[in-house]
């Protein structure tokens, strides 16, 4: 059992501002159910552009439901400017602190407060910039480096902590202490870049990698995969088997089907389904 | 505030008439069993009397029986005296649901040498028994195959893939660790070679297993030492354990009936009432072939962690499937390999049953669940996304 403090377990049995807030000023969102949790956060702003409501919905633990009504008690009351400087440290001090392993929690408080402010401001959110190292859940590299920066993390089990890269298959490991090691000042050896690819050399590498990597892995899970066409750098496929009926298809066909082939084919490569 | 007692397939407690049977070894009859005074010697007479309780519950010879100290050291001498003995062989055949300790002590092995195949499970946790079988081959070592699993609690057709495994003259293991006390186990119905069980799941202490090897298997013990076990197993045993084992093997056998009637009743109830005051519910698992004391209930858009801790603060001890719940990032390998959905695997709740449960405390579980799952769907986007799509559909 995770041994909580007692706020950590006060907000969450008894969580401050649930809920939703119609024609909220700005929305965050953030996580996902294949990633096991995930935030939803709104907030209003008063006359003196200060935050007046704060509310929020989660769907995890006690820990990322205890983060998040703990943010939005922080948040009330501030300027943006004020609560963009909030860090996730500081979400997990307002706690009394939480479990390393449940550090991640408190970062996607923090992604989320960013993603409202930014949705605020009318920047576009949503979409990560950066390369996906993590595959299971799909962190990125700019990811990893900031929270290694922010946190100090040193290795491989702290990112996962924070950010959950790492946990699951175990497969990016070494991307992740090349990442360790440049922001902790360790030079980052130069990949070298990939030669240019004709259509019928990009169409028939995307045929072996679907054939070699990643029909194997969805079929270990009673899936399978079928290519449509390719137009550019757009791959269209049709999901079979339990991934056409699969509630995480868009969660496999993102993280794993085009990261996949970003990696071994053409990091431009854009998956759809038809 | 009371404590509602329903993850017996984690641990159980000690009946009473265990401890009593245990008490006298740590006090008055302290004597090491292989001394050669009489003092010892009485204590090596109810070493047997135990070993052939335990053997009963099983259907195997008393010197079938070897004493260790856990589920995990029996599965892991089990697989490590196959391969050791057929040391011309590098396949191991496992399945993707077992416990860690057979499952990652395969995968530790694949990393070694030897070839791994990993039989699936279909989306209601049975397994492939065809596959299983056309991967059998002349350098197979062992198959090591549950009896039933620990989350799902769906039964496997140790009979049936025994025929077959034995047929090519191969060792077969099954972990029957959950099944033992909970289901009739006659190991020579089956032709398992060896089999491995736990002490704490049949209400004796923790610190205590077995592994029963047939007669004439091939075997190297794990722990070389002195010549306890007949050699099998070094190291002086762990008398009080063992005796408490013995009794627990008895109360067992005399209990299996109600393990099937009573307990099976009250698990229906349980999953009966849950299914039908909660909406969008699922159940993991082949309901007809599983323990009769578990139940394995997926709650969906929300997380298994918090429905534990809110459970917790009611006093009703479960266990779940979710990620947070391991300490790992990933929900249960067992719900993945059966292909449970995320919107489920997350939120599922394994609830197993004992002797010991009464109808009041299920009645107590019905009536506590659904504010439970109500609140915290109130807080998932997930659900209040799905509510909104269909609001006419559900409340």
């Amino acid at each position: 059992m995770w041994e909580y403090t007692d706020k950590v377990k006060d907000h969450f049995l008894n969580p401050r501002n649930v809920g939703e807030i119609e024609n909220p000023d700005g929305v965050g969102e953030i996580g996902s159910l294949a990633c096991g949790d995930a935030l939803k956060l709104y907030f209003k702003l008063d006359e003196n552009k200060r935050i007046s409501e704060a509310k929020f919905q989660t769907f995890g633990c006690a820990s990322a439901i205890a983060s998040s009504s703990a943010l939005t008690e922080m948040v009330i009351g501030l300027t943006l400017e004020e609560a963009a400087k909030i860090t996730n440290e500081d979400i997990a001090t307002y706690l009394g602190g939480l479990p390393k392993e449940k550090m991640h929690c408190s970062v996607m408080g923090r992604d989320a407060l960013e993603q409202a402010i930014s949705d605020y401001r009318g920047q576009k959110t949503e979409i990560k910039e950066g390369r996906i190292i993590c595959e299971c859940f799909g962190v990125t590299d700019l990811e990893i480096e900031r929270a290694v920066r922010e946190n100090n993390l040193k290795t491989i089990e702290d990112v996962t902590a924070y950010v959950k890269a790492g946990g699951g298959c175990g497969n990016c490991h070494d991307n992740i202490q090349e990442i360790i090691d440049a922001v902790q000042g360790k030079a980052l050896p130069k990949k070298p870049q990939p030669a240019r690819l004709t259509n019928i050399q990009k169409i028939k590498l995307i045929e072996e990698t679907l054939e070699r990597e990643i029909r194997p892995a969805l079929k270990k899970d009673g899936g399978d995969i079928e290519l449509i066409d390719v137009n550019g750098n757009h791959v269209l496929v049709k999901l079979r088997g339990t991934c056409a009926a699969c509630k995480a298809s868009q969660v496999t066909l993102k993280h794993y089907v085009e990261s996949k082939l970003r990696e071994l084919v053409t990091p431009e490569i854009v998956v759809e389904e038809v | 505030m009371k404590t509602v007692y329903v993850d017996n397939n984690a641990t159980t407690r000690v009946a009473p008439q265990v401890l009593e049977a245990m008490l006298p070894f740590f006090s008055e009859n302290y004597g090491n069993p292989s001394s050669m005074h009489s003092f010892g010697g009485d204590v090596a007479k109810k070493i047997k009397v135990a070993r052939t309780s335990v053997a009963d519950l099983i259907g195997a010879a008393p010197e079938e029986i070897v004493f260790t100290s856990c589920g995990t050291e029996s599965d892991s001498t089990a697989i490590r005296a196959a391969i050791h003995s057929n040391p011309e062989k590098r396949h191991i055949i496992t399945t993707r649901v077992e416990h860690p300790a057979v499952k990652n002590l395969c995968e530790h092995l694949a990393k070694n040498g030897y070839r791994l195949t990993v039989v699936p499970v279909d989306c209601d946790g049975r397994l492939d028994t065809d596959a299983l079988v056309k991967n059998l081959s002349d350098d197979t070592a062992v198959v090591s195959v549950m009896w039933a699993n620990n989350e799902s609690g769906v039964i496997f057709p140790i009979e049936e893939i025994s025929q077959a495994v034995k047929e090519r003259n191969i060792v077969f293991h099954t972990d029957a660790v959950q099944a033992v006390g909970k289901i009739p186990i006659n190991v020579n119905r089956t032709g398992v070679d060896m089999l491995s069980l736990s002490g704490h799941k049949v209400h004796a202490p923790k610190g205590i297993g077995v592994l029963y090897v047939r007669k004439g298997t091939k075997f190297s013990p794990f722990l070389i030492g002195g010549h306890q076990e007949s050699g099998r197993r070094g190291g002086t045993e762990n008398v009080p354990a063992i005796i408490g084992l013995g009794k627990a093997s008895e109360l067992a056998a005399e209990h299996i009936d109600e393990e099937n009637t009573r307990v099976k009743g009250l698990r229906d109830k349980l999953e009966t009432e849950i299914l039908k005051r909660i909406p969008h519910v699922i159940v993991n698992g082949d309901r007809d072939h599983r323990l009769p004391n578990t139940t394995s209930i997926g709650f969906e858009y929300i997380e298994g962690e918090a429905i534990l801790l809110m459970m917790d603060a009611l006093g009703i001890c479960a266990s779940s499937g979710s990620a947070c719940t391991s300490g790992s990032l990933e929900p249960s390998h067992v719900l993945r390999a059966m292909g449970v959905p995320f919107t489920s695997a997350h939120g599922s709740i394994r609830f197993s049953l004992s002797i010991y449960n009464t109808e009041e405390e299920i009645d107590y579980i019905i009536e506590k669940m659904p504010p439970i799952i109500a609140r915290l769907r109130q807080m998932s986007p997930f659900w209040q996304d799905f509510i909104k799509k269909q609001p006419a559909a559900v409340e």
